[in-house]
């Protein structure tokens, strides 16, 4: 296959513990084409979050490189990679103002100055999530931690991510929120044809129902 | 010009002795503060003392580059003092601090001595030492303040930091309020003081002119300009060092290199922890 075909293409991905350290990240490749719908298992502390980070670039990898579209990310691409590749943190922290004040946050930032940021969607978002519109004007300091990660997905949805890196992205809803939160992230999957997701989970039910192939993080590496 | 009092060292001691009163308080109350209040009783009279021979040493050989010297020593020992005072650390904070004291106060000073009070010769001691320190010592504050509150900022808003970062933010956007909080912090002792000086307290260079039978519209005049020398110099200071602490804790890529804060506790009292 081509490159370009694959977006998101992560070659020889490594991270150590600091510069002379083990390595808690080795080896990794990956490649996330269109519609690809990938979860990965693993025990705690495999490093399943420090891929996503670092798939992310929200770290700085020690080995290897991440290739958006072809071309190496780096430099003043970042930003807009990130954009386009959004990493959800497993215990998202917000802030302290309100609901709508988070939602709206990411606007503000020069990368998405030229969306425009509308209630009424985030209002439908939560509406499919079972939330009634009252949600918005929530008080952060009152939100549960499946709430939180609720929000931490609207806001992530609304700026139109191409592919998710869902960190246990369910991990603190209950059953019937879970669903519905895995039919919000399909819904979004299915709206354009070259989106995918990477999808952190542990439970093997959740598995079969969000993927079409699993990966498996053991000890930095990635099979 | 009333004529000015010189004190004679019996005058001095029996100051010294009121301290001792402070002393039967701590005894009389257990408060344990006795010892410590001899020590800084000694150490003040010590430290005074040893400035008072140097100043003296350099006022009599009135040589630019004896000044020069004094002022580099003062400055990078207000440097090393202001990282010391901040709790947070990570590789670079010595040569940021350092610098940003360096440069913003020896900046306002040169104003102050080249333009404002236009002194001649720009060396004389008289002025140069006693302009650069007390800016240096206000900008310390501010340094020390915000540097302390830019790390405890991004150590506690960490989350919150990548997070913006992960959706899109540029570092700039990302540490805005943590870079905008360390500077606020760091001005506000100086702004306070701005606020209410002459209402709460006098100020020392301004009690120390009247003392010295100085006209109080001139001592007026004087310390305005330097209220101003020391805001201006200690918000050039701290705003110098919270970019430059910025520009060591986020990279090109927009990574925040949060493994390069450490806490300066767990440094220097490791064996405790």
């Amino acid at each position: 296959m081509d490159d370009s075909t694959i977006p998101l293409v992560a070659h020889d991905l490594g991270r150590r513990k600091n510069a002379a350290g083990d390595w808690l990240l080795r080896d990794v490749e990956l490649e996330l084409g269109a519609n690809d719908r990938v979860a990965i298992q693993g025990p705690s502390g495999a490093g399943k979050t420090l891929l996503l980070r670092s798939l992310a670039l929200l770290d700085p990898i020690d080995s290897g490189s991440v290739s958006w579209n072809g071309a190496k990310v780096g430099g003043e691409g970042v930003p807009r990679y990130r954009g386009s590749v959004n990493y959800l943190h497993q215990t998202p922290a917000l802030g302290e103002t309100t609901v709508a004040a988070v939602l709206r946050r990411p606007f503000q930032l020069a990368l998405h100055r030229d969306r425009e940021w509308r209630e009424e969607r985030a209002r439908d978002l939560f509406a499919e999530l079972g939330r009634e519109s009252s949600f918005l004007n929530k008080d952060l300091r009152d939100l549960s931690g499946g709430e939180r990660q609720l929000t931490a997905l609207v806001r992530a949805l609304l700026l139109d991510p191409q592919i998710l890196l869902l960190d246990e992205p369910t991990s603190a809803l209950d059953a019937s929120t879970t669903l519905l939160a895995e039919a919000l992230v399909q819904r979004w999957l299915g709206e354009r044809p070259q989106r995918a997701y990477l999808w952190v989970c542990h439970d093997d039910d959740q598995r079969r129902r969000v993927s079409d192939r699993n990966l498996t993080m053991a000890a930095g590496r990635l099979s | 010009m009333e004529p000015y009092i010189e004190l004679s060292y019996l005058k001095v001691a029996i100051a010294a002795s009121l301290l001792l009163l402070n002393g039967a308080i701590s005894i009389f109350l257990r408060l344990g503060l006795e010892r410590r209040l001899m020590i800084a009783g000694i150490r003040t009279v010590i430290q005074l003392l040893l400035v008072g021979l140097v100043l003296e040493w350099v006022f009599a050989v009135d040589r630019w580059f004896l000044v020069v010297a004094l002022l580099s020593l003062m400055s990078l020992v207000a440097g090393v003092v202001a990282v010391r005072r901040s709790e947070r650390r990570f590789p670079g904070i010595w040569f940021n601090s350092i610098v940003s004291m360096w440069v913003s106060s020896w900046l306002i000073t040169g104003v102050a001595l080249f333009v404002i009070v236009d002194v001649e010769p720009w060396y004389s001691p008289q002025y140069a030492i006693p302009l650069l320190g007390m800016i240096l010592g206000n900008t310390l504050n501010g340094i020390s303040l915000g540097l302390d509150r830019l790390g405890e900022e991004l150590v506690s808003r960490r989350s919150e930091v990548e997070e913006l970062l992960a959706l899109g933010a540029r570092s700039w956007e990302a540490a805005r309020r943590a870079v905008r909080q360390a500077v606020r912090v760091g001005m506000t002792p100086i702004v306070n003081s701005m606020m209410v000086v002459g209402i709460v307290s006098l100020p020392g260079m301004m009690t120390g002119q009247l003392l010295a039978g100085v006209d109080p519209a001139e001592a007026v005049k004087y310390q305005v300009v330097i209220m101003f020398l020391i805001a201006s110099g200690t918000g050039l200071g701290t705003v110098a060092v919270v970019l430059l602490s910025y520009r060591r804790l986020f990279n090109s890529d927009h990574q925040f290199l949060y493994r390069l804060l450490s806490d300066s506790r767990s440094v220097d009292s490791g064996a405790r922890q």
